[in-house]
C-alpha cells in the first residue's frame, strides 16, 4: 500500500465542476423562494472533475484492507468471501429503481424476496417467523428486546424489566437493553469459560425479562448447558434472546430453535456473506418462536387468499416500527443470493469448514501463544498474548506485526475476561495454504519478538501510515475539513 | 463435494483433521449435546449455480414494475452520475471492516472525515458523525441524545408535520426508554410556535424535533422556534432533507442544536427502502453524547496526517449500558456512496439539482391546478415535493396514473395527495401526466 | 506505586475529598489515574446541580476506557474545574493538585464515612 495523502478539499478549484445536467428550462428559479428561507452563502464543498474524483477515491481505496486484499482474522466479525453475483444481482435496475411506497400489486417480487428469505432464515434456525427490517445486528438485539417487553406486557406481565447477560456478551447487547429500557444484570463465566449456572440460579425470578447468549459465546465456547439454562430461564417465566453474531460454526449443524430460544437475531453480513462494506451496511433480521410471533415490528408481509402479497401497517400487538421502510431490502438480495447458491447441499458443509479451521489454528500455534481454555472452539478462540511474555511485546504489538505481512489483525483486548486477548477467526471460505501462511507468519512473530522485540514493538512498518497519535485525536477533536484548516492557520 | 466459496479438498481436511487429533468433522462437535444437533434435511432449495440464481432473480424482477416516481414521503429518485456506483464497488471498500486497524483503513478513514465534513458544511452544524442507519432511526437517537445531554428530564416533542414514519420509529423507541413524546401540531400546513410554546411551558422537555420540510413538502418557517424551546433547556432538533440545504437556510442559522435525516437524497437509488443512509450533526458542545462513530484528524509517529476513530469512550463497546446507544455500525459504504455523489455536484451542481426539480414541481403543481381537478392544499412555499386538495377519489386517481406507469398521488389527508418531480422528470412525462389526468377526469369529477 | 496524601478522605470509588469549612473539593486520586491512562475528557456537571452522596456526577474517559465518577458526599455543586476542559491532561500530571468539583457538605458525617489514606492504600493493595 502506499502512501496518498489528500483530501478531496484539497482538489477543489474554484468553477470546476464533475457533474452534468440537462439545460433548465423550466420558467422558474430558486429566486422566487420567500427571504429568509434560502440558504445565505453556498455550501463549502469540493469543485472539482470527474477525473478528479475518480482518482482521488483509486487512491483511497488503495489505502484500505479488505477480504478481496486478503486474510481477515478478525474474531466475532465473520470476514467471509463475498461473492460477486450477489453484487450484481443488487444492483440490477428491476430493484434498485423501486420506490419503497409503490403499491403492493407493483412489487410482488420484492415481497416474495421477503417472504422466501424469511422462510429460509427459518429453515436454518428452526425459528418460527423472521423480520427482515432491522438494519444491523445491534438494531436487531434491541428489537428481540422489543418484542420479549412487549410479550411480558401484552400478558399483564409489568414487573419484568431485568435482562441477564453474561459478562463475556458482546458490548451491545447491555448497550441494547439499556436503550430498551431494561436493567442489565451480569451473570458470571466460569473458569472453564462457560455461564455459570449456578451464579445464574439466585438471579432468576419474577423481574426477569430473559436472558441474552451468545452460542458458542464470544471465547468459541459451546455452553453446554444450554438446554438446561433455557429451563431455568423458561422456569421463572423469562425468554432467551439468542445474539446471532456467532452462528456461523452452527451453520448446518445447529439450529438455535432447538436449543430452547424465543428470539434472536442473524447478521447477515456475517453469516450470510454480504459485504462489511466498511462497518455497513448489514442487515440484523429477527426470528422468534411461534408465541412471539404477534409482536414483530411492523410494516410486516402478509399473504391473502390469492397468494397476493402485501404490507400491512398496523397490527395491535406488533412491538412498533423500527425503520423507515423495509430494512435493507440491497443487502437481503444479496444474501438470498448466497442462500441460493448455498443450498440445501452446501450449507452442512459452511459451518464444519469454519470450525475446523479455527481449530487448526488453534492447534498449530498453542505452544507460542498462551491458550487459557484449551478445549475444542467452534469458530473462533482466544488466545491472552504469547506465551513468553519476557519482552514486553503486547497483543497490539503482534496486531500490528501481522499487518507488515499483508494480514489483517485479530480482535483484540476483547473479551474483556483476559488482559492480552487476542481473538481469531478464520472462516470457512479460507485455503489450508492461507491458514498455513498465516500460522507461519504467526509463528515468526512470536520468534521476532523474542530476538527483535523493538521491531514488533514498532511496528507497522510497511503501512502508509504507522501508529497513530490517538490520544490527541481524543484530546483536541478535529473533526471536518474546516476543524483541520482552523487547527492549522492555529 | 467441493463448492465455489469453500476451497477444501478432501486432502485438506484430512491433513487438518490430523494436526487437530481429531478423526472427522463430527468430532469437532464433540461439546455438541447430542440433542440439539439437526439431523434432518434443510428446508432450503437445491443448491443453484450462477446461471441459476441470476435466471431466478430474472424472475423475481419481472413480477415487479418499475415506474416512473412522482413520489417523495422520505425516497427520493435523484440522479447518480455513473462514478459512483462505480467507485463504491471496489473490493477494497466492500469488503473491508470497519476501521478498527487504522494504518491498513486510511481509505475509509478518510472518506468518513469527508462525509463529516460535508454534512456538516450542508447543516451549518460544527461536527457530524460517520453515518447511521436511515432517516428514521438517526431522529430517534437524536431524541435520546437529547435525554443524554439534558440531565433529568424525561419528555420530548415532535411537530406533526414530520414524515409518519420518523414520528412513529421515535415514538416506538422513545415507548420502551420511558419517554414521554408530546405532539406539536400543525396549522396550515405548518408547525405551530403557539402550540409548541404551549406544550414547552408543561416544562420536562429535553428536545423538540421539527422537519425542515415537512410533510406537505412546504418548507417550515422556523423564526423564534430555537429560542423557545433554548429558554426552556431544551434542545432544538431539526429532521432535513441533505439534498435541499444547498438551497436552503441551514438549520444552523435556524438555530438547530441537532440535526438529523435521511441522506438518501443525495443519489441513492431507491431500492425499496434500503440501504438509505442516516446522519446526525450537531455543535460540538454536544459531540460528546453523540452516537456512533466518529473519525477525527491526527498524526502518526513519524508526523504524517492521519485519520482515527475517535472519542470511541462513548460507546457501547466501552461503555456498554452506560453508551448513549447501541449502535455499533454505520452505513460507510451509503455514507461513501453520497461522499462520492457531493465530490462530482458540488455546490453549483447541488444547486442545480434543486432548480431543475423546483422548476419541475411548480410546473406540474401549476398544470395540475389548471385542469381545474385540484387545488392549491396550502399555498405555502415549496421546493420539489407538495400536496395538493383534489376532487377526484384518490383511489381512482392513483389507478388513473398507474395506466401509464406512473407512481404518485400518495394520500397524505382526507383528498390531500403528495407529488414530488426531480431532476429526472422531463416535462414531456409531466405534460403526459396532467394530460391523461384531464382526459380520464374531464367529463365530471362527481361522476367518479 | 500510587501515590496517597495523609489529611484526605478517600471513596471505594477512588475520588478523594478535601474538606475546606463546609466544602468538599473533590478529585481523583492517583491510583484511578495511573488506571486510566491518558486522560482524554473530564465530563463534569454544572454548577447548582444537586447531588447526594454516592450518585454519578460525571466520567473521565482515555482513548480506550471511560470510568464514572460518584460523588463521596451529598450536597450542592458550587464550582466546576473549567481548566479540565481544554488541558484534562492536568488529572495525570497531578491527581492531587487538581481537583474536579467542589461541593457545599449537606451532611458532614457522609465525610467520617470516607477511608483515610492507610484505609485506602489498603484498598488499592488489594486491587
Amino acid at each position: 500500500m502506499k502512501y496518498y495523502d489528500k483530501l478531496i478539499f484539497e482538489l477543489s478549484k474554484e468553477g470546476r465542476k464533475g457533474y452534468t445536467l440537462p439545460a433548465n428550462g423550466w420558467e422558474t428559479s430558486l429566486d422566487e423562494l420567500p427571504e429568509g428561507l434560502g440558504r445565505k452563502a453556498a455550501p463549502a464543498l469540493p469543485q472539482v472533475s470527474e477525473p478528479d474524483v475518480v482518482r482521488h477515491y483509486t487512491n483511497l481505496s488503495q489505502m484500505n484492507f479488505g477480504v478481496d486484499s486478503g486474510f481477515y482474522p478478525l474474531g466475532s466479525c465473520t470476514m467471509k468471501y463475498n461473492p460477486r453475483i450477489s453484487e450484481e444481482i443488487a444492483s440490477m435496475q428491476d430493484f434498485a429503481g423501486l420506490h419503497p411506497l409503490q403499491p403492493a400489486s407493483s412489487v410482488q417480487g420484492v415481497l416474495r424476496l421477503y417472504k422466501e428469505l424469511s422462510e429460509a432464515l427459518s429453515a436454518i434456525t428452526g425459528m418460527a417467523e423472521f423480520t427482515l427490517n432491522p438494519f444491523a445486528g445491534a438494531h436487531g438485539e434491541l428489537t428481540g428486546l422489543m418484542i420479549m417487553r412487549s410479550y411480558h406486557i401484552a400478558r399483564g406481565d409489568y414487573g419484568r424489566t431485568r435482562i441477564i447477560v453474561p459478562d463475556s456478551a458482546h458490548g451491545t447487547n447491555p448497550a441494547s437493553a439499556a436503550v430498551c429500557g431494561l436493567e442489565v444484570v451480569q451473570v458470571k463465566s466460569r473458569a472453564d469459560g462457560l455461564v455459570d449456572v449456578e451464579d445464574l440460579r439466585p438471579l432468576l425470578d419474577e423481574t426477569v425479562a430473559g436472558i441474552m447468549m451468545t452460542n458458542p459465546n464470544t471465547l468459541g465456547l459451546f455452553e453446554k448447558d444450554i438446554k438446561e439454562i433455557a429451563s431455568l430461564v423458561h422456569g421463572c417465566g423469562g425468554l432467551l434472546y439468542y445474539d446471532g453474531a456467532n452462528m456461523n460454526p452452527l451453520l448446518g449443524v445447529v439450529r438455535p430453535g432447538d436449543m430452547g430460544f424465543d428470539v434472536m437475531h442473524l447478521n447477515l453480513h456475517k453469516t450470510f456473506s454480504t459485504p462489511h462494506g466498511g462497518g455497513g451496511p448489514g442487515a440484523g433480521p429477527v426470528g422468534v418462536a411461534a408465541h412471539l410471533v404477534p409482536y414483530l415490528p411492523v410494516p410486516r408481509i402478509v399473504a391473502d387468499e390469492d397468494g397476493q402479497l402485501g404490507l400491512d401497517d398496523d397490527s395491535a400487538d406488533a412491538c412498533g416500527r423500527i425503520s423507515g421502510f423495509m430494512g435493507n431490502f440491497g443487502v437481503l438480495l444479496r444474501a438470498y443470493a448466497y442462500i441460493l447458491m448455498l443450498g440445501r447441499q452446501n450449507v452442512r458443509m459452511a459451518g464444519p469448514l469454519a470450525v475446523l479451521g479455527a481449530n487448526y489454528i488453534k492447534e498449530s500455534l498453542r505452544d507460542c501463544y498462551r491458550l487459557p481454555i484449551s478445549s475444542v472452539c467452534k469458530h473462533e478462540f482466544v488466545f491472552d498474548g504469547l506465551a513468553d511474555q519476557e519482552s514486553g511485546v503486547t497483543t497490539l504489538d503482534v496486531a500490528k506485526r501481522l499487518l507488515d505481512y499483508g494480514f489483517h489483525a485479530p480482535t483484540i483486548y476483547f473479551p474483556l475476561l483476559f488482559h492480552q486477548s487476542i481473538m481469531i477467526e478464520p472462516t470457512e471460505t479460507e485455503s489450508k495454504e492461507t491458514l498455513d501462511s498465516f500460522i507461519e507468519v504467526m509463528r515468526k512473530i512470536a520468534a521476532e519478538s523474542a530476538s527483535e522485540p523493538e521491531l514488533v514493538k514498532s511496528a507497522p512498518h510497511s503501512s502508509p501510515v504507522g501508529r497513530l497519535d490517538e490520544v490527541r485525536a481524543a484530546r483536541q477533536p478535529v473533526l471536518t475539513y474546516r476543524d483541520y484548516i482552523d487547527c492549522s492557520v492555529k | 463435494m467441493a463448492f465455489a466459496y469453500f476451497p477444501h479438498t478432501d486432502e485438506d481436511i484430512r491433513s487438518m483433521l490430523g494436526r487437530i487429533g481429531v478423526k472427522d468433522l463430527g468430532e469437532l462437535y464433540s461439546d455438541v449435546p447430542e440433542d440439539v444437533v439437526y439431523r434432518e434435511e434443510y428446508g432450503l432449495k437445491d443448491a443453484m449455480s450462477e446461471l441459476e440464481v441470476r435466471r431466478y432473480f430474472s424472475r423475481l424482477a419481472a413480477e415487479n414494475r418499475k415506474m416512473l416516481s412522482l413520489c417523495g414521503l422520505g425516497a427520493y429518485d435523484h440522479y447518480s452520475p455513473s462514478v459512483v456506483a462505480s467507485v463504491v464497488s471496489r473490493g477494497e471498500f466492500l469488503t473491508a471492516y470497519t476501521p478498527y486497524q487504522p494504518e491498513v483503513s486510511q481509505g475509509t478513514l478518510r472518506y468518513i472525515f469527508e462525509f463529516q465534513s460535508m454534512i456538516s458544511e450542508l447543516t451549518g452544524m460544527d461536527c457530524a458523525n460517520a453515518s447511521m442507519y436511515d432517516g428514521p432511526t438517526s431522529a430517534a437517537e437524536a431524541m435520546l441524545m437529547t435525554l443524554a445531554s439534558t440531565k433529568k428530564k424525561k419528555r420530548i416533542l415532535l411537530s406533526e408535520g414530520l414524515l409518519p414514519q420518523v414520528i412513529e420509529v421515535v415514538r416506538t423507541y422513545a415507548g420502551y426508554h420511558g419517554v414521554e413524546t408530546g405532539m406539536i401540531s400543525c396549522d396550515g400546513g405548518q408547525t405551530s410556535l403557539d402550540c409548541m410554546k404551549e406544550s414547552l411551558a408543561a416544562g420536562d422537555v429535553a428536545g423538540v424535533l421539527v422537519p425542515g420540510i415537512n410533510r406537505y413538502g412546504i418548507i417550515e418557517e422556523l423564526d423564534d422556534f430555537a429560542e423557545a424551546v433554548h429558554a426552556c433547556k431544551g434542545l432544538f432538533v431539526m429532521y432535513s432533507d441533505p439534498s435541499s440545504l444547498a438551497v436552503l437556510r441551514t438549520p444552523g442559522d435556524w438555530g438547530a442544536d441537532i440535526v438529523c435525516g435521511d441522506a438518501q437524497s443525495l443519489g441513492i437509488p431507491l431500492c425499496f427502502g434500503g440501504p438509505y443512509v442516516g446522519f446526525l450533526a450537531c455543535r460540538k458542545e454536544f459531540v460528546r453524547k453523540m452516537p456512533g462513530r466518529i473519525v477525527g484528524a491526527t498524526e502518526d509517529v513519524d508526523g504524517k496526517r492521519a485519520f482515527v476513530l475517535t472519542l470511541q469512550a462513548r460507546e457501547q463497546h466501552i461503555r456498554r449500558e452506560k453508551a448513549t446507544s447501541n449502535i455499533c455500525s454505520n452505513q460507510s459504504l451509503m455514507a461513501l456512496y453520497v461522499t462520492v455523489y457531493m465530490s462530482l455536484m458540488g455546490p453549483s451542481g447541488l444547486r442545480e439539482v434543486n432548480e431543475l426539480s423546483y422548476g419541475g414541481a411548480h410546473y406540474l403543481h401549476d398544470t395540475l391546478i389548471s385542469t381545474g381537478l385540484f387545488s392549491d392544499a396550502f399555498s405555502k412555499p415549496f421546493l420539489k415535493e407538495f400536496t395538493l386538495r383534489t376532487s377526484v377519489p384518490v383511489e381512482k386517481l392513483q389507478k388513473a396514473l398507474e395506466e401509464i406507469g406512473v407512481f404518485g398521488a400518495v394520500q397524505v389527508g382526507e383528498s390531500l395527495v403528495n407529488f414530488c418531480v426531480t431532476e429526472k422528470v422531463c416535462r414531456e412525462e409531466l405534460d403526459k401526466v396532467t394530460e391523461h389526468i384531464r382526459r380520464t377526469f374531464a367529463v365530471s369529477p362527481q361522476n367518479f | 506505586m500510587a501515590k496517597t496524601i495523609e489529611g484526605l478522605r478517600y471513596s471505594e470509588s477512588h475520588e478523594w475529598v478535601k474538606v475546606e469549612g463546609n466544602i468538599a473539593v473533590i478529585g481523583i486520586t492517583d491510583f484511578a489515574q495511573k488506571a486510566m491512562g491518558a486522560i482524554s475528557y473530564v465530563d463534569m456537571p454544572d454548577v447548582d446541580d444537586e447531588l447526594s452522596c454516592g450518585e454519578e456526577f460525571g466520567a473521565v474517559e482515555s482513548v480506550k476506557a471511560a470510568s464514572d465518577l460518584y460523588s463521596p458526599v451529598s450536597g450542592v455543586v458550587v464550582e466546576v474545574n473549567e481548566e479540565l476542559c481544554d488541558a484534562p491532561e492536568l488529572l495525570n500530571s497531578d491527581a492531587f493538585g487538581n481537583w474536579i468539583i467542589k461541593v457545599e457538605i449537606s451532611d458532614p458525617s457522609e465525610v467520617e464515612e470516607l477511608m483515610d489514606a492507610a484505609a485506602y492504600i489498603e484498598l488499592c493493595n488489594k486491587a
